[in-house]
């Protein structure tokens, strides 16, 4: 218990430490000025909702192969903490466009596969609720979660290939390409601290579901009886 | 080989199941009608605007239409638990899949070529200029759709609210069928038509995988 | 029923657990049936009688333990168990001549078409061959639902409470069915709510309650009697 409190310490004051690189460290960007900012927090936030998808989709596979519990209480949280990273990205991306492009949303191959991404975890979640028996929600959630993960890529290159025609602005890209030297220090911190932190969420999205399964255990043998 | 006999035995079931009653083919007929319609309503039909759009109503028309069709393919399975006997009697339970999604595909298909004059109507496009390859194209695409379809079918049936679950699971999936197939349907019916082979590989790409994918994983969806 | 012996094939469950997520349906339940044997199944509602049967017939997986068909040539029909519950397990809208064709088909029986008329007539649906079956009677459907069953000429039969909803005429005839694939020397393993003409030729009684078996009459202690009417309590 003591372990966990220290690390989700450790991780919020990162997440301070990392705030306040972003206005008071990095350098104001010469051409955006100070919307630029919340690109170190976005682009690390991004990055961090990949790897966690990435995790849940491992998750899914282990739990179709090995039917253990852990795997499915591992997959729910990483799509949970992913949904909520990728909402924040879905969120501080048109923040930082508008002013600097002057459109809220446009439907480029990064965008679009992020917001089906986002539509797919929801899906996923809302499948997880609809169904009761917990060894059915698991495996059915599961295969749902590969299905989504072979998709995403997919959704990807169709838009890439297809659709951006004519040259947009690239909103979400040029992370770390001639990136000032201090500016890429504070962006690279970012993205530990935002993986930590999403790491921290997880373990306690995973106890707490651990903790479900243990009540609901206790709850149905007592109804046994 | 166990798996193209049961495949087409099952195969034979579906279809003499489906052509006794006609009932799934003519309401999703009725109800692409319905949707072009409720469409040609937003566009000025009859224009370059209308020509513009068309194909990607057309593709979300099919798209929809799907969504509902599959709604039965394992909704029926579960009336008399006929799933159960299927499980015990074959000996790959991949044919169960292949039957169905070979099945879902010619339904869809003949839906969707039984709308095409009607489409090519509403909307004044002519059809018939390369229409082997619009064809084909209408099949990489709904081989696709029949895919994921029936996979997601196997898994909403065993869900709640499963007639809103299904179109919620299946629609995000197909965002690239979406995508690839209007643009290379609109680049067929254009004034100045044009193939795009790329395109038609990418949807085969498309099928392929989650064809893999469905034989990969498929028993486990049946699994109780 | 049909004249031919079939190939001796027993039944073994070995530790076999069925969980449901955090409740157990099945507790490391080990039960050996031998070839020929005609055994009952009986519990309350809700003792994992219907689970058992289900993972017998392959349908359900274990979640641990082992099913085993000791005697069962490995990839023939007749390997595969007969099984009957209380869905008949047949499509609706086909005829009752189509479904058996069909299942036949499936498993790879001989002569798949000439097979489904003599089970048909041995039913006795002969004359309803090309009628749907969503215009069958109750009685009607568990015959047909045994017709299924019985397409591959299983060794071994699984029957889940089989006389639910029949009348009495109905049960006569489905104790003569049972009493022929005994004959023939198949192994059956069915539940059962209390005696009646049915459980009158089994050869033994298991009872289940909460997902273990609690007696046996091959191991004395309890007699066929008792467990039956234990169980409808």
């Amino acid at each position: 218990m003591a372990k966990r409190t220290l690390f989700g310490a450790v991780a919020t004051l990162l997440v301070i430490a990392a705030a306040y690189a972003n206005f008071f460290v990095a350098p104001t960007e010469r051409t955006m000025g100070l919307i630029q900012r919340i690109f170190y927090f976005h682009a690390a936030t991004a990055w961090a909702g990949e790897m966690v998808f990435f995790l849940c989709f491992v998750a899914n596979l282990l739990y179709i192969w090995k039917r253990r519990d852990q795997y499915d209480w591992l997959g729910v949280a990483c799509a949970e903490v992913g949904l909520a990273c990728i909402t924040i990205v879905l969120i501080t991306g048109p923040i930082w466009a508008h002013p600097v492009w002057g459109i809220w949303w446009t439907w480029d191959a990064r965008l679009t596969s992020t917001f089906v991404l986002w539509l797919l975890y929801v899906s996923y979640l809302l499948l997880r609720t609809l169904i009761e028996e917990p060894g059915r929600r698991a495996l059915l959630s599961a295969l749902f979660g590969v299905f989504a993960f072979l998709d995403v890529p997919l959704v990807f290159f169709s838009i890439r290939w297809w659709r951006t025609q004519h040259p947009a602005p690239v909103i979400m890209g040029g992370s770390g390409s001639g990136l000032d030297p201090i500016m890429s220090k504070v962006f690279f911190f970012n993205v530990f601290v935002m993986h930590l932190f999403a790491a921290f969420l997880i373990v306690e999205r995973y106890i707490l579901e651990k903790l479900r399964h243990d009540v609901d255990v206790l709850q149905r043998e007592a109804g046994a009886q | 080989m166990s798996l193209l006999s049961n495949t087409s035995v099952l195969l034979g079931k579906e279809l003499r199941t489906e052509f006794r009653s006609r009932e799934l083919l003519i309401t999703t007929c009725v109800f692409i009608i319905i949707v072009l319609v409720l469409f040609s309503f937003t566009v000025n039909p009859g224009t370059e605007q209308a020509r513009q759009f068309a194909p990607g109503l057309l593709w979300l028309a099919i798209l929809f239409a799907a969504s509902l069709m599959f709604q039965s393919c394992f909704l029926r399975e579960q009336v008399n638990d006929t799933l159960s006997s299927l499980r015990l009697a074959v000996a790959e339970p991949f044919s169960i899949f292949l039957a169905k999604l070979v099945a879902n595909t010619l339904f869809l298909l003949l839906t969707e070529l039984i709308m095409l004059p009607i489409f090519a109507a509403f909307y004044n496009i002519p059809v018939l200029p390369n229409f082997p390859v619009l064809v084909l194209v209408l099949f990489v695409g709904s081989l696709g759709i029949a895919v994921t379809g029936t996979a997601i079918s196997a898994i909403s049936a065993q869900a709640r609210m499963r007639e809103l679950l299904l179109p919620l699971l299946l629609l995000p999936l197909l965002t690239p069928v979406l995508v690839v197939s209007s643009i290379v349907t609109a680049g067929l019916l254009d004034r100045d038509p044009v193939v795009q082979w790329r395109g038609i590989a990418f949807l085969g790409v498309f099928d392929l995988i989650f064809l893999t994918a469905l034989w990969l994983f498929g028993q486990y969806l049946l699994e109780e | 029923m049909t004249a031919t012996t079939l190939p001796p094939t027993g039944l073994r469950f070995d530790n076999i657990d069925k969980r449901y997520g955090g409740l157990y349906a099945l507790r490391r339940v080990s039960l050996e049936i031998a070839p020929g044997e005609c055994v009952v199944l009986a519990g309350r509602n809700g003792s994992g009688k219907t689970t058992l049967l289900r993972i017998a017939a392959q349908i359900v997986l274990p979640t641990a333990g082992e099913l085993m068909f000791p005697g069962a040539a490995p990839n023939t029909p007749n390997g595969r168990p007969g099984y009957v519950a209380h869905a008949t397990m047949v499509y609706d809208e086909l005829s009752a001549e189509e479904n058996l064709v069909l299942f036949a088909k499936l498993q790879n029986v001989d002569n798949p078409a000439a097979r489904a008329e003599d089970l048909l007539r041995e039913v006795g649906l002969f004359e309803r061959r090309d009628s749907l079956v969503r215009t069958f009677s109750r009685g009607m459907r568990q015959r047909i639902a045994i017709a299924r069953a019985l397409i591959h000429r299983p060794s071994v039969l699984l029957f889940d409470e089989p006389a639910t909803g029949l009348d009495p005429l109905g049960i006569t005839w489905l104790a003569h069915v049972l009493r022929e694939m005994h004959r023939a020397g198949g192994t059956i393993l069915m539940s059962l709510h209390g005696e009646s003409e049915i459980s009158a030729f089994a050869t033994r009684a298991v009872h289940i309650d909460a997902g273990k078996i609690i007696a046996d009459t091959n191991t004395g202690g309890a007699s066929l009697h008792s467990i039956l009417t234990f169980g409808a309590a």
